[in-house]
């Protein structure tokens, strides 16, 4: 799960990076960008997610 | 883009600030210890010194010849006709370069003290267990590699910064004193950090319980606290001159900015835990402090000081949950605060100057004013190029940086053994503890 959070991290960069090489108007752009940012966010918690600690391990 | 051409009165001025950058570091060592254990108060102290001098050494040997400087040669990918300057190409140890008091010879100065700067926001995240030899290897990693490639797309006429040339998004990214280059790339090493190292031992336990760990000097943490704003002033101002071609004249409004939203930040966070606790909490209040220098960071050039106010408003009610929030509900167990004051409290600064920021003269990132939709000093687009900025920390920054530490980690493991955790890491790692002649508790001893 956290591989695929970090990936996700990096696939949503690579869309705002493909939004500001392939559009050329600003509201197409900026949507493309948000879709990218929106996909890091989703491996953002993925990656969180995948750091908590199972109830067993603790102490 | 060339270098900006200094006059002399802005030559001294800038050398003036550039020599009070390194009250931010010395700030920031005293808060990481103040927050930290007894126990392990010598050892981060020491930890401190040596990430300073080995951020120094590997961002002479390579970190500045990939950084660069406006103006300076690069690596470039063209892409549907666009040049995509992604590192520099100077040679390494500071070869070519003139110490001749050149806008050039001012930006390595700076940006020496500045890539220690960020090299000690991890230390506070891995405070009481991160052992000292791995901290000083994986700040080599972070001043030769992860800090100059950042900083060569911000500072350095990299692709960030060349958005408005080359795609009209704005004026490109922008970044005054560092809010992203440092206080949000050392947040983020420093989430990779925590996350590699764990919990301290006894920090959450089986019943979902999360004992407190208070810190162990109030006095020297706020006392860090007024040596870093006096730091912030210097970066803040220096980042300006540099960076956006500022004058000397006009540092008095980024020094008010600079104050205020720090001092709005304060009082948020400390207002806030009166009315949730009942008394204002003082680590807290801390942490507020320097989360809103670190939001003042981006847009201290560009915002009125009532717009300052807001920015630090917003910043010291930002992370006195988010503290709360990374340490309870997502178990990162952050003594120093680290992650939640440099990297939430800095995504905030840089997407402050996308909300506020009013561009009266032109920055070196653009060629003019001529850019389309720039009306009355706002300028369209600009909160794009922030968001991509904040994209670019979080899509590539936070894995880059936590794929090389966890690499490190598997040839040199982070993690300080059961043993030296329990005895702390003054005794572990120095032989020695910093308060040698203060009677310790024994109850610091149980295995929790």
């Amino acid at each position: 799960m956290k591989v695929l959070g970090f990936l996700l991290l990096l696939a949503g960069w690579f869309l705002v990076l493909a939004a500001i090489v392939l559009f050329a108007t600003p509201p197409l752009r900026a949507a493309f960008v948000l879709a990218g940012i929106a996909v890091e966010v989703l491996g953002l918690i993925l990656a969180v997610r995948s750091q908590l600690i199972p109830r067993e391990e603790k102490g | 883009m060339p270098a900006p051409r200094l006059t002399d009165v802005t030559t001294v001025a800038c050398l003036f600030f550039i020599f009070l950058v390194p009250f931010a570091a010395a700030g920031l060592a005293l808060m990481n210890v103040g927050l930290g254990r007894s126990r392990s108060a010598g050892h981060m102290m020491m930890a401190s010194l040596c990430a300073l001098a080995v951020a120094g050494l590997a961002y002479f040997v390579c970190g500045f010849a990939w950084q660069g400087f406006i103006g300076s040669p690069g690596h470039v990918l063209t892409l549907s006709g666009k040049s995509w300057n992604w590192i520099a190409a100077e040679p390494f140890f500071f070869r070519k370069l003139s110490f001749d008091g050149s806008a050039t010879s001012l930006t390595a100065l700076f940006q020496i003290f500045c890539v220690g700067l960020a090299a000690l926001i991890p230390l506070g995240s891995g405070a009481d267990r991160w052992r000292l030899r791995a901290s000083c290897l994986s700040t080599g990693l972070l001043a030769a590699w992860t800090y100059p490639l950042f900083a060569h797309w911000v500072w350095g006429g990299g692709w960030l910064a060349q958005l408005g040339v080359n795609y009209g998004i704005g004026r490109g990214f922008l970044d005054v004193g560092g809010a992203g280059s440092i206080q949000v790339l050392g947040g983020l090493t420093a989430l990779a950090v925590t996350w590699i190292l764990g919990p301290r031992r006894g920090k959450y336990s089986a019943d979902g319980m999360a004992p407190a760990i208070p810190g162990h000097n109030a006095v020297l943490v706020l006392f860090g606290c007024v040596l870093a704003l006096v730091g912030w002033i210097g970066l803040n101002s220096a980042g300006a001159i540099l960076f956006t071609g500022g004058e000397a004249s006009g540092t008095a409004l980024i020094v008010i900015n600079t104050m205020l939203a720090a001092s709005a930040s304060a009082l948020t966070a400390a207002v806030i835990t009166k009315v949730r606790f009942g008394k204002p909490d003082a680590s807290l209040t801390a942490n507020g402090w320097v989360g809103g220098l670190v939001a003042s960071s981006a847009s201290c050039a560009f915002v009125s000081p009532a717009e300052a106010v807001v920015i630090g408003s917003i910043a010291g009610g930002v992370i006195t949950f988010s503290i709360e929030w990374l340490e309870l509900r997502m178990e990162v167990d952050d003594p120093g605060g680290s992650v939640s004051v440099h990297a939430v409290g800095g995504i905030w600064g840089l997407l402050a100057v996308g909300v506020f920021g009013q561009f009266q003269r032109p920055v070196l990132n653009v060629a003019g004013d001529s850019l389309p939709g720039a009306m009355n000093g706002i300028v369209s687009g600009q909160w794009l190029a922030q968001l991509i900025g904040v994209a670019t920390l979080l899509g590539f920054v936070l894995p880059l940086t936590y794929g090389v530490n966890r690499l490190l980690n598997r040839f040199y493991p982070f993690r300080v053994s059961v043993e030296g955790e329990r005895q702390g890491m003054d005794l572990h790692e120095l032989g020695a503890g910093a308060y040698p002649e203060f009677v310790t508790h024994t109850d610091e001893f149980l295995p929790r």
